[in-house]
């Protein structure tokens, strides 16, 4: 796996928020998936053999190598045949990279800044800041997952209130009045459906979001890095460009609510998500995606860096294509990619 | 026998004379009023606007009864109405979505959950859409996003105010995501129609949820809603499901949202066409002749809907 000297980004060593390297080696066992069992065990059987070799001093380097090879083969089958069930257990994988993990790999600087300035609340499950990518001064926002139960609870599982989607738009009519191009980073189960959040109008402020989206004249890029879950992903998801990680998912219900309500039964997720068409190929097919992003084989979690620096890449090359166009044509391009999405016939 | 005793045998009495009720409501001349039970001769009930006379209960109303309430007669025309659903995704849950729609469609009559088109309130020319709760409870799809995408477009070019009467239980699933993207389609529409300074008010009728509340029907410039509407982002049963929690019976009413300050006003239906032709006459650029011609239509409502406005509250708040 990692280690400080493999950072494509040196900078980031000085900043302790990049928690996947930060975390001690011990705590960094992998999370098993349960469709990666056949390949956890061949790892396993792997090593054993390597140690016995190295106990009776044995050479068998050639069957190590010869199984290694098999591993890798295996891996790829595994993750290219992903079912949609499995890759929404991928895209909900605890150690996939979050917002602010990205946010931290791509971007030179950054600093994050706090409150919607009217309801007396910061949400830590929507994270915005100022920052900047190879050189250029953007906002970045975006949906942040906890890494573990406790982190899981303050960030309330990355599910936004509406503090979190009017801070959004706040720190994003900040960057329209400053010329700067806005990135979202998409990865909620959904906004926040407590008794709170419905007090406070969360059906309002993710509306008022979606209309003042098409208003706002910079650039905007919109990347689902994980689990897109309904309206609270589209509350921050309104832009020229909609990019997508391979195993990264975008629904417009839970499979589990889905199954809740139309097979009044919510054990029936995975029949849910196989319908419900919501992996990035079934979106890019659908005419909602822009550009499907590949993850690492084995998922993003298990190279981080190297989705990061795919994901970078991928923005730097849409960047240079909007900030290529006047502020009106991006708005009519955000307007017509979202006005010609709809199959009917008349 | 104690009075007590009359009572009580009185109530055991009521199975049966529920069982001539039920009796009567078949014949189709009586409904049965869901709130209070009075029975109502439906002639009585359809003049009052299918408002119950005794209680004020809100019965439930489809887009054809709406637009005959709403438009001047002979002046509606409709816009669309060839658009048809498709079943983009080969959906099946315990039924086949094409089948639904084609079960839905021969049911209701209608293509899909949404009427659109143009007419006149009190002779002032608008854009209506109306959401049909019938067709798969309202749900917006592809044909829902679409045919309210046109018509507000249809607003934006001719200059006219949007009246959108909702009624949904939010994105209809069946179509995945193309149905989640129809809020983002619609909410631009509305925003070039602001752009161009046009008034859009949505009328929030019984249920209004989901991917709506969280588009269009909180987009207004004004928003009306009528009395006990349930108006929620998350719908109960998805509040209830997927996080455990039990709510409180007045919670997501249209009362509870003007309270919270999500609504404007609470229309009653006996009212809701004056007070849009109200609010439409109020955003018309300023003339001393024009206000002279419209007075004498505007001042005796003013004083008609300020007395019932006020009753209402009463109404509401006790």
């Amino acid at each position: 796996m990692l280690n400080s000297s493999q950072l494509l980004f040196p900078h980031i060593r000085n900043l302790h928020l990049f928690p996947i390297d930060a975390m001690p080696t011990t705590e960094r066992r992998p999370i098993l998936l349960d469709f990666e069992k056949p390949l956890a065990e061949l790892e396993s059987r792997i090593s054993q053999i390597r140690e016995l070799a190295d106990e009776n001093e044995v050479d068998v380097s050639a069957q190590i190598h010869q199984l290694e090879s098999r591993a890798v083969q295996l891996r790829q089958e595994i993750f290219t045949s992903l079912t949609p069930a499995q890759r929404l257990q991928v895209a909900r994988h605890p150690r996939r990279p979050s917002t602010l993990d990205y946010v931290q790999a791509i971007s030179d600087e950054w600093i994050e800044l706090h409150g919607d300035r009217r309801s007396g609340k910061d949400d830590p499950a929507l994270v915005t800041g100022v920052a900047r990518i190879e050189g250029r001064p953007v906002v970045m926002l975006g949906h942040q997952k906890g890494r573990d139960t406790k982190d899981n609870v303050t960030r309330n599982f990355g599910m936004a209130s509406p503090s979190g989607y009017r801070k959004a738009m706040r720190i994003m009519e900040h960057a329209n009045r400053f010329g700067m191009p806005i990135l979202t980073f998409i990865d909620t189960p959904g906004a926040w459906a407590g008794l709170e959040a419905e007090q406070m109008g969360q059906g309002e402020a993710i509306a008022y979001n979606l209309r003042e989206m098409f208003r706002l004249e910079v650039p905007i890029i919109c990347t689902v890095i994980g689990e897109g879950g309904s309206g609270g992903a589209l509350g921050i998801g309104v832009g020229e460009r909609l990019l997508m990680f391979e195993h990264s998912v975008y629904t417009v219900a839970s499979p589990e609510a889905c199954a809740a309500i139309l097979w009044k039964d919510a054990s029936r997720s995975a029949q849910a998500a196989e319908a419900l068409k919501i992996t990035a190929l079934d979106l890019k097919n659908l005419g909602i995606l822009d550009q499907l992003l590949p993850e690492p084989v084995g998922g993003a979690h298990s190279d981080p860096l190297k989705a990061a620096e795919i994901l970078k890449a991928a923005i730097l090359h849409n960047l240079e294509e909007l900030l290529a166009m006047t502020s009106e044509e991006r708005q009519q391009l955000r307007y017509q990619k979202f006005r010609k999405i709809g199959v009917f016939t008349e | 026998m104690s009075l007590f005793d009359w009572f009580a045998n009185r109530k055991k009495l009521g199975p049966i004379s529920k069982e001539r009720q039920e009796r009567e409501i078949a014949d189709g001349l009586w409904k049965k009023c869901e709130s209070c039970g009075v029975l109502t001769y439906i002639k009585d009930l359809q003049a009052n606007q299918m408002v119950c006379l005794e209680c004020g209960h809100h019965h439930r109303i489809f887009s054809h009864e709406r637009i005959r309430q709403l438009i001047d007669a002979d002046t509606w025309q409709a816009f669309d109405d060839h658009i048809n659903p498709k079943d983009p995704l080969r959906f099946r849950d315990r039924k086949a979505y094409s089948d639904r729609l084609r079960d839905m469609q021969a049911k209701t009559q209608l293509k899909d959950a949404v009427q659109t088109g143009m007419g006149q309130i009190e002779g002032l020319p608008v854009v209506l859409g109306v959401m049909d709760f019938r067709f798969m409870g309202g749900s917006m799809g592809s044909v829902v996003g679409e045919k309210l995408t046109r018509l507000i477009e249809y607003g934006t070019q001719n200059k006219l105010p949007v009246v959108i009467v909702c009624s949904s239980g939010g994105a209809r699933m069946q179509e995945g995501m193309l149905s989640l993207m129809q809020m983002a389609k619609i909410s631009g529409a509305l925003e070039r129609h602001r752009q161009a300074r046009l008034l859009y008010v949505p009328v929030l009728s019984h249920p209004t949820t989901g991917g709506v509340t969280a588009s269009f029907a909180m987009l207004g410039d004004i928003i009306l809603a009528e009395p006990k509407a349930t108006i929620a982002f998350a719908g109960r049963r998805v509040v209830e499901q997927t996080l455990r929690e039990k709510l409180p019976d007045d919670f997501q009413t249209a009362e509870y949202l003007l309270n919270h300050g999500f609504v404007d006003v609470i229309a009653p239906r006996t009212q809701l066409k004056k007070m849009l032709a109200q609010l439409i006459r109020l955003h018309q650029p300023y003339s001393p002749k024009n206000y002279q011609a419209n007075s004498d239509q505007v001042n005796p409502e003013r004083h008609s809907l300020s007395n019932s406005g006020s009753r209402t509250s009463i109404g509401t708040s006790s």
